[in-house]
């Protein structure tokens, strides 16, 4: 039998809670007997009646008497650090009780310690720091908040490539990630197509397209409309194509972005050559081309769309050649005098419009224009053939994004209406969680009263239109497609399709 | 390899709550944060903040902290004279509670508490005098944390006051505290009057050495364990110190007995019946036992640990561990509570005192669950108690093992505040504390609870942040 004795300082126990305490030793594993006591006089007394004790020891009426009886030294020691690790034990809780609900990622993390995201929509101003706590901790991070600087965007993303984490924004509107929705996103089915977006909208119009195609997607990761700047080189790009060149459900990979920095789409091009799977590239209004065998360059997110269901599923014949002219005899070019407007809620979008109508309209205008688009002198009138980003801060200061709070379009829309030279109006309408619950149903009312208004000065205002949305999103694509064809919208199905309506309607020509 | 792709999307969400539900129903979890700006909204704090949390040296240094002031064991081990006790207590100065302050700057209590102390030492034979004197400059004034003391409400400590003398005998550093004088008109809330006077000098004649022979017969006196104790018989040691104060009266009589013909029977009846009628006479042993901690968790580089919380009805203020000395103010809050009768919250000072010495060491409002009594002051229940030591686990490093509290199951008290989780919670310390009158002399009017303010916590994190992690 090994004896051991130990006097523990700083342990003050009630005796119910040390006779609790003996009892766990005793039925530890080698243990004759055990006994936790607070020193005293009497209780070394006890002790020395129980046998415990061979003889009375100075009484340490503070500290913690540990006596243990173990078979070996082994069992003795075992019962000591057990016992030792019993005293300094955290508590389980105090009975029934509301939880603190969080107040920090900290405390978040400690209370849900599986946690692996961090999703940040607070004011642009606090975001940096929300993230950068979320980032030494160990999380990922999806910035939804804008007015972001681009030196704490770099400083947050370079933190996360070297820590191997993922910071999706800031302005990052959409992510989507194994089919878990992350702010403005559209209900998709699941499949193999992996996308990465520099584009809130363009990610929608993507994934929305592929599900229309009846194919679906794994993951689709939004970078933030800056990643592609010359300032951030696409980190979080570069990142998450790595992450879908390495996942297992991914087997076509579709990369977008708004116009991007020329040497970083190359840059981005030249990894993506290295990626064992097919890539579809659909960088707007980029023109240079790195050839690679698995590599397909897409001029629209339609087109990319379709290339990627096509890589995947080589047997379907899927075309856009050739929509246009099917379809013309149920468009007049003939009727629509005067210029095009568009009114765009999405940013890409309109930029896509842009490009593709550019050439075939002459002088176009906008608030966001790309190459060879002429700024609009003054936002608020618009002038010859002006496309419009009325998610633009200009337009939406104090106000919600006009996915969610319709009244910006709305306005400039009647404003339109009223300007004789304005022909036809064109416009996106985005579904999915986080836009408008009904947004066909008030825009049809304001079409209604622009068309009274044009009627009135004798004019006649043609409406294009098309939905960034699937039939498994809340606001239903089918409730809202037909309140637009009751409101005699020509509908499309991509803002590409809407682009090509667009043209054929002013000039009479095809795309 | 990130493996964000293949795990579940488990996501805390920080701002707009409607992003959860989606992210629910396809199969993830949403955690919503209760998320304010940290800071108090100024962003560039906030980023210095974020740039100091989860910092590895700051959070072994802190560990380091927490661990010398657990180690701490606080004995008692006599009572001296403040003279002799006190270095760099000069011949004509007087400590003070909370941050320095000049003698203009005092709020109504303890300008009459030094006033008071003035005429006890003898240097002038009126208030009027002792006015003119420390108007001119010719009385020092202090801060009782400069000298390793602390004092409750105004918190003078004079020269010749007798003080308790606590050794942290695993550092080997002191701490010094006054003696309680009571409730009523007393020193510490302002009065100075004959008999506050009188009290003092008899306190000085009478207590101080009876206390002095009676703790020489029964040795150093462990306060860790009796503090441990008294958080299960329902005091929280800071503003409630009823079984604290009986237990340790139990161990003076029975010593003092014992040497009974060694001492004047008067005078040690009248010690006894003076430490019998005050259920508070435990407090500034409570004080001392909590300094004597924090100090040996003072001065670890770069620790975000506090180590002082201290007011003196003007600013409170904080020092942390790794800014050894510095001090980081706000103004002095309000105390929210229950006033005596005839008296409003018109007429309370400000948050007073070194009393919140025991919130920073985990007991006082920090063990709230253990002294639930505490919360009626505010109209509270049990289970505000225990929800309030509950929140300042948010807000430590750690628990105390050695102030086990039964509401916690058993488990150590919130022990060691972070100031960073401060900043970033925006939880402030709570604190349980006595209301002075404003004005000087009427003494104590109301008790209640407060909470540190943040923007002490803020300049506290600027200053590291600008000061950087060696």
């Amino acid at each position: 039998m090994e004896n051991t004795q130990h006097f523990l300082t700083g342990y003050y126990r009630d005796s119910v809670a040390l006779m609790q305490l003996s009892s766990k030793l005793a039925a530890q594993e080698g243990i004759a007997s055990a006994s936790a006591q607070m020193a005293t006089a009497a209780n070394l007394e006890l002790l020395v009646n129980a046998g415990l004790l061979d003889q009375v020891v100075p009484a340490r009426p503070n500290d913690l008497l540990l006596v243990i009886r173990a078979s070996t030294a082994e069992h003795g020691q075992a019962a000591f650090e057990f016992a030792k690790k019993t005293l300094d034990e955290k508590p389980s809780g105090g009975g029934p009780e509301k939880p603190e609900p969080p107040r920090s990622v900290e405390m978040a993390l400690s209370a849900h310690p599986e946690s692996n995201l961090v999703l940040i929509s607070t004011p642009g101003e606090f975001a940096a720091a929300e993230a950068l706590k979320a980032l030494k901790q160990g999380l990922n991070v999806m910035i939804f908040s804008d007015n972001v600087s681009g030196a704490q965007e770099v400083m947050l993303k370079t933190y996360a490539r070297d820590h191997e984490l993922l910071v999706m924004g800031p302005d990052c509107g959409t992510s989507l990630i194994g089919g878990v929705p992350l702010a403005f996103a559209n209900v998709v089915a699941a499949g193999a197509i992996g996308v990465v977006g520099a584009s809130g909208t363009g990610i929608q119009q993507v994934t929305c397209l592929v599900d229309a195609l009846g194919e679906g997607i794994s993951h689709a990761i939004g970078t933030g409309g800056h990643d592609l700047s010359e300032e951030v080189g696409g980190i979080t790009m570069l990142s998450a194509l790595d992450l879908l060149a390495h996942d297992n459900n991914t087997e076509v990979i579709v990369l977008l972005s708004k116009p991007p920095a020329r040497s970083v789409a190359l840059k981005i091009i030249a990894a993506a050559k290295l990626v064992p799977k097919k890539v579809v590239i659909c960088f707007l209004g980029a023109v240079e081309q790195l050839d690679g065998s698995n590599l397909s360059y897409a001029r629209t997110l339609e087109e990319a769309a379709m290339l990627a269901v096509g890589l995947l599923r080589p047997s379907r014949k899927l075309s856009l050649t050739g929509r246009l002219v099917r379809e013309k005899n149920q468009l007049d070019p003939h009727r629509t005098k005067g210029f095009v407007r568009g009114l765009y809620t999405g940013g890409t979008f309109c930029y896509e419009a842009q490009i593709l109508l550019q050439s075939a309209l002459g002088e176009v205008y906008s608030n966001i224009p790309t190459k060879g688009v002429k700024k609009l002198p003054d936002l608020w009138t618009s002038v010859g053939h002006t496309i419009l980003d009325l998610g633009d801060d200009v337009f939406t200061r104090g106000k919600p994004h006009p996915m969610i709070d319709p009244s910006t379009r709305n306005e400039r829309l009647l404003k339109e209406a009223l300007d004789p030279q304005t022909g036809l109006i064109f416009f996106d309408l985005v579904l999915g969680y986080g836009a408008h619950e009904d947004p066909a149903a008030g825009l049809v009312e304001v079409i209604r009263q622009a068309r009274e208004s044009a009627h009135k000065g004798g004019r006649r205002l043609e409406f294009v239109g098309f939905i960034c949305g699937t039939t498994k999103d809340p606001q239903g694509f089918e409730k809202q497609a037909s309140t637009l064809r009751g409101a005699g919208v020509i509908l499309a199905q991509s803002n590409a399709h809407a682009a090509e309506m667009v043209q054929y309607l002013v000039t009479g020509r095809l795309l | 390899m990130n493996n964000f792709l293949t795990s579940k999307t488990q996501v805390i969400n920080i701002g707009l709550a409607s992003f959860s539900p989606p992210i629910r129903s396809h199969g993830g979890t949403s955690v919503d944060l209760e998320w304010r700006p940290p800071a108090e909204g100024n962003s560039a704090s906030g980023l210095a903040l974020a740039q100091l949390m989860s910092d590895g040296k700051i959070n072994a240094a802190n560990q380091v902290a927490l661990e010398r002031y657990q180690a701490a064991q606080p004995i008692l081990v006599g009572v001296g004279v403040a003279r002799e006790e006190l270095k760099g207590l000069g011949p004509r100065m007087l400590l003070h509670s909370g941050p320095p302050i000049a003698w203009e700057n005092m709020c109504g209590p303890q300008k009459g508490a030094v006033l008071g102390a003035i005429v006890f030492e003898g240097w002038a034979s009126t208030l009027l005098e002792a006015e003119s004197l420390v108007a001119h400059g010719e009385v020092k004034l202090d801060a009782c944390n400069h000298h390793s003391a602390v004092g409750p409400m105004a918190g003078i400590i004079s020269p010749s006051m007798p003080v308790w003398i606590i050794e942290n005998t695993t550092h080997g550093n002191r701490s010094y505290c006054n003696m309680n004088e009571g409730l009523g008109k007393v020193l510490r809330f302002g009065a100075n009057g004959p008999e506050v006077i009188e009290r003092l000098v008899w306190m000085r004649e009478v207590l101080g050495p009876t206390v002095k022979s009676i703790l020489q017969h029964l040795g150093p006196v462990a306060l860790g364990p009796l503090i441990a104790q008294a958080l299960h018989m329902g005091d929280e040691v800071h503003n409630r110190n009823a079984a604290a104060s009986g237990l340790f009266f139990k161990k003076l009589t029975l010593a003092g007995l014992e040497i009974l013909a060694k001492l004047d029977a008067r005078k040690l009846k009248d010690t006894l019946a003076f430490i019998a009628a005050n259920d508070h006479f435990f407090l500034n042993l409570s004080m001392a036992a909590c300094k004597v901690m924090l100090e040996a968790a003072d001065g670890v580089e770069n620790s975000t640990m506090v180590t002082v919380m201290a007011r003196n009805g003007v600013d409170f203020g904080i020092q942390i561990s790794g800014l050894k000395g510095r001090w980081f103010t706000a103004p002095a809050p309000f105390v929210e509570g229950l006033f005596f009768s005839g008296y409003s919250q018109l007429d309370a000072a400000r948050d007073l005192g070194d009393s919140a010495i025991t919130e920073t060491a985990g007991v006082g409002g920090f063990s709230m669950a253990a002294s639930p009594a505490i919360v009626q002051f505010v109209g509270g229940t049990p289970a505000d108690a225990l929800a309030n030591t509950r929140r300042m686990l948010q807000i430590t490093l750690g628990q105390n093992s050695a102030f086990t509290l039964p509401a916690l199951n058993f488990g150590g008290c919130p022990a060691g505040i972070d100031v960073r989780k401060v900043v970033d919670s925006s939880i402030l310390p709570v604190i349980n504390t006595g209301i002075a009158h404003k004005l000087a002399g009427i003494g104590q009017i109301g008790a209640g609870i407060t909470h540190a303010p943040l923007s002490c916590f803020v300049k506290a994190v600027e200053a590291l942040a600008l000061k950087g992690v060696n």
